[in-house]
């Protein structure tokens, strides 16, 4: 968006025309009493080179990716993201017109959706995926209100491990309707507790949630839970933080997952203290009317030539009203592009060695620390690249001498479940040395003392 | 346009075939035409309580996604599931083969409320106005 100000002579044509001599005028409507009568309390202006400097000391008061050595994930990780992505991505071809309001005019837009949505389904094992929604946690929450659509009963499970924030959005989405979220509970592995999860399953429910790897970094039996799902009649929702696991992991299209979703940042996009993200929603085919969110498809013109659309638009909202299927009515078109760049850059052979390479860290790491001594793993499952200590100490603390140290160790568990105090989570990705590795372990056992 | 004589139709134009206590219902040849082609029938699930008045079905055409209405309260019986593969019966046949479900009814006055033809086509005229 370009910011163009006004000039003098442009505020006073404007003023002239309405018949006002100033623009202090055009608020006389506002009793005085409510009026402003002094300058504002702000800096002087500066110059563009003075801004810019006082703008890099602020950032540089920041612990960022690059000057620490960074070993913090759990749902946003510091991958590397290739040059050809962002060189790509800034194409003004794609980036003035990443939301096409006349779509089918963007034949590259579109044909580069389309590219992302066989790119998505491909990794995750799955038959259709839409052209994006904002972030992992309204993917997953979308993904359930398909569920109750679908299957019209109200109760959703969802297992514990599934990641907090998501599980949040979800309630907020399940406030002010009918629908109901059962939580269940994780057992000491770290995963979820069968015999609870059978029990919640069998009360008539719509659909249950499983995250794999899961918020421990812990990977999920999604083939048993998936059965037992299915035999109760419900749909089986497998979620994702990390979608890089899938380069050595089975995808949840092979454990038979009705939808799978979760969030994309991990395919080349920048952690970006937040956002924009990518939020990944899949499913079997039978189900793509119920899907919410943009789909592009493929067809033929009236000479037969290629065309790409978007399709099936009978499910959104500028068609179907208050009966939509969502109120999304748009996607993350960007982020979505840079995923596409980043697969296809990547190719399957170089998405398995990222993968391959995350997890040998985290068990590189793994075995280090567990011989530290004062710090334990809290769970012993199989994870894929990130997992979970306890320490012998406060954690607080702990993180807090680390960060004197320039080492950022993880999320303190405790903020998300109370019971697992002194717990952190630790993420390892092809970004950290196993020099990084040793210096994190040194550290960890020089903060205990 | 044709509309049969043997059935009684509705303002959204559903149309009703009643044998003793179980009715077909579809919608009219008026209703398909103004659809124009259709390409996806969502059918209710068998079994499914319906109330008179309420959206039970949604007919995709090239043009729109219209919600068919429940002509008669009762439960559904039977649906056309030839429809899911080949919803273009809807525009062919709209009265034989396309058909979309089967009620059990279960209050006949709701029936004698229905539009006869004569009132149905005279309806159709004021809406063409």
């Amino acid at each position: 968006m370009r910011y163009i100000p006004n000039t003098d002579t442009d505020i006073q044509d404007m003023l002239s025309d309405i018949n006002v001599k100033n623009v202090e005028e055009l608020f006389e409507i506002v009793p005085r009493e409510f009026l402003l009568r002094e300058d504002l309390n702000l800096p002087h202006a500066l110059s563009e080179y003075e801004l810019l400097s006082h703008m890099m000391r602020l950032s540089e008061e920041n612990a960022n990716a690059q000057d620490y050595r960074f070993f913090i994930g759990g749902g946003v990780y510091h991958h590397f993201i290739p040059s050809v992505v962002r060189h790509l991505v800034s194409r003004s071809e794609f980036y003035t017109s990443y939301t096409p309001y006349q779509p089918e005019i963007s034949q590259g837009t579109l044909q580069a959706m389309f590219e992302f949505q066989t790119l998505i389904s491909m990794l995750l094992g799955m038959e259709v995926s839409n052209a994006s929604l904002y972030d992992g946690a309204t993917s997953v929450a979308e993904a359930a209100l398909m569920a109750v659509r679908l299957k019209k009963k109200t109760k959703i499970v969802v297992a514990k491990s599934v990641h907090p924030d998501y599980r949040k959005v979800m309630e907020t989405y399940c406030s002010g309707n009918e629908n109901e979220i059962i939580e269940i509970p994780y057992d000491e592995n770290g995963m979820t507790d069968m015999k609870q999860f059978e029990s919640a399953v069998a009360g008539g429910v719509s659909c249950a949630v499983l995250q794999s790897p899961n918020f421990f970094g812990i990977i999920e039996d999604l083939g048993k839970y998936g059965k037992i799902i299915h035999e109760k009649d419900a749909l089986f929702i497998a979620a994702f933080s990390e979608p890089l696991a899938f380069g050595v992991l089975k995808p949840p299209g092979d454990f038979g997952a009705d939808m799978c979703c979760g969030e994309g940042q991990s395919l080349g996009i920048p952690m970006g203290f937040g956002g924009p993200y990518l939020g990944i929603l899949t499913a079997k085919k039978q189900y793509v009317r119920n899907m919410p969110g943009r789909i592009v498809g493929l067809t033929e013109d009236q000479n037969g030539r290629q065309a790409y659309v978007l399709t099936l638009s009978a499910r959104e909202q500028h068609i179907r009203r208050e009966k939509a299927k969502s109120n999304v009515c748009t996607n993350q078109g960007l982020c979505a592009l840079m995923a596409a760049v980043y697969l296809s850059g990547l190719g399957k052979t170089g998405i398995r060695r990222v993968s391959g390479i995350c997890h040998a860290r985290a068990e590189y790491a793994k075995e280090k620390i567990a011989r530290l001594g004062a710090v334990k793993l809290k769970f012993f499952s199989p994870t894929f690249n990130e997992f979970v200590i306890k320490v012998d100490a406060d954690s607080e603390t702990l993180e807090k001498r680390l960060i004197e140290k320039k080492i950022i160790a993880g999320i303190q568990m405790e903020k998300f479940y109370p019971e697992l105090r002194n717990c952190i989570l630790l993420t390892f990705t092809e970004t950290n040395t196993a020099e990084d590795i040793d210096i994190l372990c040194e550290a960890l056992k020089h903060a205990m003392k | 346009m044709e509309f049969p004589k043997k059935l009684r139709y509705t303002k959204e134009h559903e149309w009703v075939l009643l044998e003793n206590d179980t009715a077909l219902v579809g919608i009219t040849d008026y209703a398909q035409q103004h659809l124009g082609d259709v390409v996806f029938v969502e059918l209710p699930e068998i079994g499914t309580e319906l109330k008179k008045g309420e959206a039970f079905c949604v007919v995709e055409s090239v043009k729109a996604a219209s919600d068919v209405y429940a002509p008669l309260s009762g439960e559904v019986l039977e649906i056309n599931e030839e429809l899911e593969g080949h919803p273009e019966i809807l525009n062919q046949s709209p009265y034989e083969k396309g058909w979309i479900v089967k009620i059990r009814i279960v209050d006949s006055t709701e029936y004698d409320n229905l539009m006869k033809i004569e009132d149905y086509e005279k309806f159709i005229e004021s809406e063409e106005e």
